[in-house]
């Protein structure tokens, strides 16, 4: 049963990748401009420009490009970027594992963080101790993450100099390095993420927290935490669950600020640069792995939430 | 009063005297400080370059699609770059003047028609071959061939044929050009092993460093060729780029020490670098002008009157006060400035709204005209057409500004208008400027200047031998396009480095930025 609903999501997912993947390559096709201009930018002269648009394929039709992409992307092949002419998968892997990497940590210490602060907010709901944690949560994501990045840039790089404020990493760096590397864009997206995440946690336990069986444990003379904990978390995991993975795929798609300012090189700038470029086979590749994320984590999250919560095992 | 100055700046070589204080004790015995930067450069090299370390750069301009092929150059970090692994036939120095690089002599027949380079011998490619005349011809070729996408083709266009003849390479040109070895310094000429025809991306040429990284976008690096066929310059065992494009993080970079040197300071902040202590700001007055341009065969703009009331009601003082901060100086409508060699200063242009709004007048126009600017014509550019369009009010001309995307800018926008932002770099003659930005068949002619007169004049000065003569055709060609082109110039920009505390040989060089390209090289850091 939960078998074949997994079946059934990933079936789902693999089909709304194929069509994002068209929908990646004509939005390419809009935008102004193409790639053997990019490339050569001011400097083109006609002929240059027919030259290397002649020694890029461009001039195929598109739907021609199209295919012959999807068919070698099927064949495990990306391809090589048309700007650079390095290989695609190699490029991206050694950048992909740069994003997960910030992203793990950035996740590691933001969910059970928010988490954590969710359930103490519930706990003293209403409270000074619920309003100073939401106070502090919703102020630091109010703040543009960039203006928080040079904030922390400036005192802990600049002022006191502990922590570096240009994040390289590279392949062969030791461990401790990374993270000390990584410190500063973690604490940056830590604090950009928080809120939502905490916010929708005690949200949701709030909501089950007027439920009937949660007045009888307290009649029945249960803690104030242990109720929480055993009663109304449980009951509330599946929209928390859905923001958490909300954020992560946030923290894997969306943090191209961070990468500029933290010179961090990841995802993100490498999508950024490409469209500039009109480079498509990198985009689109990249596009496909952005989507990919998304559409796992969201089946993670569905999956996540089924086994919550049997309820949603037996849909009416 | 110099002799206690050059004790002084030796003390600091020394370092038992600070660069600050230096400059403070400099300003009390009233020398200028570009006199005693220079004494203070001098100062280092006398006490010797600093051999070994990693010096790195944080640099603007870089993007995960570059390539190392020299003949895509298009951007900074590319730039900067290919001058540590690659070397071009000849090199320009400081003060403008052509000097050997791998070729050891030039020398042109009479008429400049045929021109030989004879090739130094015992250099070195990194893959351990010998670099030959017949990799100069291959490069050449490559470069010059009709397939070729390389941006220095179409001033390669005049070249008949090319040979090799013993050491010598052969140049044999269909029309005199008395500026042809000038060519020969295009950044993009770096000579590959067989011209770079096998692979042009493998980054393998004859420079001091030979590339040991090459992370488009993020960070490049190299490591000192131990078979370098000079001494004056990779003095560090290591350089290291890293590709920081944002201004902000730039600047911190340097000042947390996280690299020695940065490029591209923004003018606005230059002040706010300058109060710490241990960064040295590093300008140099370049050929690199911004400005506005309108095309001369579209209406309005085919009216010459409205051309030059667009030209008088331009504050160019405003502009490199308040865009450039200073740090560059006013432009006369002309592309050139003193640092262009036969160059001929001509009666400045000023802002005069009267006589700008007596030339609107007799125009004839009405109405409004419209601006198309981009952030990315050049910097500050919006707020420049902002105060162009304040000051074009004053004289009664109403500007309309429109801000266009950044993306696709020069694709779509630069050139495709009539009246639009731009921004050009420059060239070290006037003659390849003029061949590629105003001559009628020009490929970048953005004003549509097609002026018979001035082509004839062009191509006789470019076979012109005697100097005196080049000079004075020059000068009316300049004279020329300042009355009838359609380019609006109010400034020059300085080239704006920084470096921290540890630099030393800086010396100035506005023939590009970064010490046209070679401060990784030509500098080293102090213990």
């Amino acid at each position: 049963m939960i078998l074949a609903l997994i079946a059934q999501r990933v079936a789902l997912g693999i089909l709304l990748l194929l069509a994002v993947s068209g929908l990646i390559f004509a939005g390419t096709q809009i935008l102004p401009g193409d790639v053997a201009q990019s490339i050569l930018g001011r400097s083109a002269t006609p002929v240059a420009l027919a030259n290397l648009r002649a020694e890029m394929g461009l001039n195929d039709p598109a739907d021609v490009r199209y295919f012959h992409w999807l068919f070698s992307i099927l064949h495990g092949d990306l391809g090589t970027a048309l700007t650079s002419k390095l290989d695609i998968a190699t490029s991206i892997k050694e950048r992909l594992w740069n994003t997960l990497f910030l992203a793990f940590w950035a996740a590691m210490i933001s969910v059970p963080v928010a988490v954590t602060l969710g359930l103490i907010a519930v706990r003293y709901r209403n409270g000074p101790i619920d309003k100073a944690i939401s106070g502090f949560a919703l102020a630091s994501t109010s703040v543009p993450e960039f203006f928080i990045g040079y904030l922390l840039v400036y005192f802990f790089a600049v002022k006191f100099q502990f922590l570096p404020g240009i994040s390289m990493v590279y392949e062969g760096m030791p461990f401790l390095d990374k993270m000390k590397a990584i410190a500063l864009p973690c604490m940056t997206l830590t604090l950009g993420i928080l809120a939502h995440m905490m916010r929708m946690t005690r949200a949701a336990i709030l909501n089950v927290m007027q439920s009937a069986y949660i007045e009888t444990a307290e009649l029945k003379g249960l803690a104030a935490f242990d109720i929480i904990r055993r009663h109304a978390f449980p009951n509330a995991i599946a929209p928390i669950i859905n923001v958490i993975m909300l954020n992560l795929a946030y923290l894997v798609v969306g943090v191209v600020v961070i990468e500029v300012i933290f010179v961090y090189p990841g995802m993100g700038q490498y999508l950024v640069d490409h469209v500039a470029k009109r480079d498509v086979p990198v985009v689109q590749a990249v596009g496909l792995i952005f989507a990919a994320v998304y559409i796992s984590l969201n089946v993670v999250a569905d999956v996540a939430s089924i086994l919550a919560n049997p309820r949603l095992r037996h849909p009416r | 009063m110099v002799d206690e100055i050059r004790f002084l700046s030796e003390r600091v070589a020394k370092g038992k005297l600070s660069r600050r204080e230096f400059l403070g004790r400099a300003a009390v015995l009233g020398v200028s400080a570009v006199l005693a930067n220079n004494l203070l450069a001098e100062a280092a090299w006398a006490e010797g370059p600093v051999k070994g370390g990693t010096l790195r750069a944080g640099l603007n301009g870089g993007q995960a699609t570059d390539s190392l092929d020299p003949a895509l150059i298009g951007f900074d970090v590319q730039f900067i770059f290919s001058r540590q692994w690659g070397e071009q036939l000849v090199e320009l120095s400081a003060d403008q003047e052509l000097k050997p690089a791998l070729a050891e002599e030039w020398g042109g027949s009479k008429d400049a028609k045929v021109w030989t380079f004879k090739i130094r011998k015992g250099v070195q490619f990194h893959n351990g071959k010998e670099m030959t005349p017949t990799d100069v011809l291959a490069t050449m070729e490559r470069h010059s061939d009709a397939n070729s996408k390389s941006a220095v083709r179409a001033l390669l266009q005049g070249i008949d044929k090319i040979a090799v003849d013993g050491q010598n390479v052969v140049f044999t040109l269909k029309d005199g050009n008395a500026d042809f070895p000038f060519i020969m310094n295009d950044l993009h000429l770096v000579v590959q092993p067989n011209g770079g025809k096998d692979n042009p991306n493998e980054g393998i040429g004859t420079g001091p460093y030979k590339v040991t990284m090459n992370n488009p976008g993020v960070r490049l690096g190299g490591e000192k060729f131990a078979n370098y066929w000079r001494d004056d310059r990779g003095f560090a065992d290591q350089i290291e780029i890293i590709v920081i494009n944002d201004g902000t993080a730039r600047g911190s970079a340097l000042q947390s020490g996280q690299v020695h040197m940065i490029n591209r300071v923004d003018p606005k902040v230059v002040e706010l670098l300058k109060r710490f202590p241990d960064i040295t700001v590093r300008n140099a007055p370049g050929r690199s002008h911004s400005y506005f341009y309108c095309q001369c065969d579209t209406a309005p703009f085919d009216n010459n009157d409205l051309r030059l009331a667009l030209k008088y009601a331009v504050d160019r003082e405003e502009m490199v006060q308040k865009i450039l901060a200073g740090y560059g100086s006013v432009g006369n409508d002309t592309y050139v400035n003193k640092l262009y060699p036969l160059f001929t200063e001509i009666e400045q242009r000023i802002y005069d709204p009267d006589k700008a709004a007596f030339h609107y007048k007799k125009s004839g126009h009405t109405g409004s005209l419209l601006l198309q600017i981009s952030e990315v014509a050049f910097p500050s550019a919006v707020d420049a057409a902002q105060l162009y369009q304040q000051s074009a009010a004053k004289a009664g001309i109403s500007i309309e500004v429109k801000r266009e995307p950044a993306d696709g800018y020069w694709d779509s926008v630069w050139g495709k208008v009539p009246f639009a932002g731009s921004s050009g770099a420059g060239r070290p003659t006037q003659d390849m400027f003029y061949s590629l930005m105003l001559q009628s068949k020009a490929v970048w002619n953005e004003t549509h200047f097609f002026n018979d007169k001035f082509d004839q004049m062009l191509v006789q000065a470019r076979s012109e031998l005697d100097a005196d003569k080049r000079k004075k055709l020059y000068a009316d060609m300049g004279q020329l396009v300042r009355e009838e082109g359609g380019a609006i110039i109010p400034m020059f920009a300085d080239f704006i480095d920084a470096t921290g505390p540890q630099v030393g040989g800086w010396v100035s060089d506005g023939n590009n930025q970064s010490m046209n390209g070679y401060a990784l090289s030509k500098c080293w850091l102090q213990a």
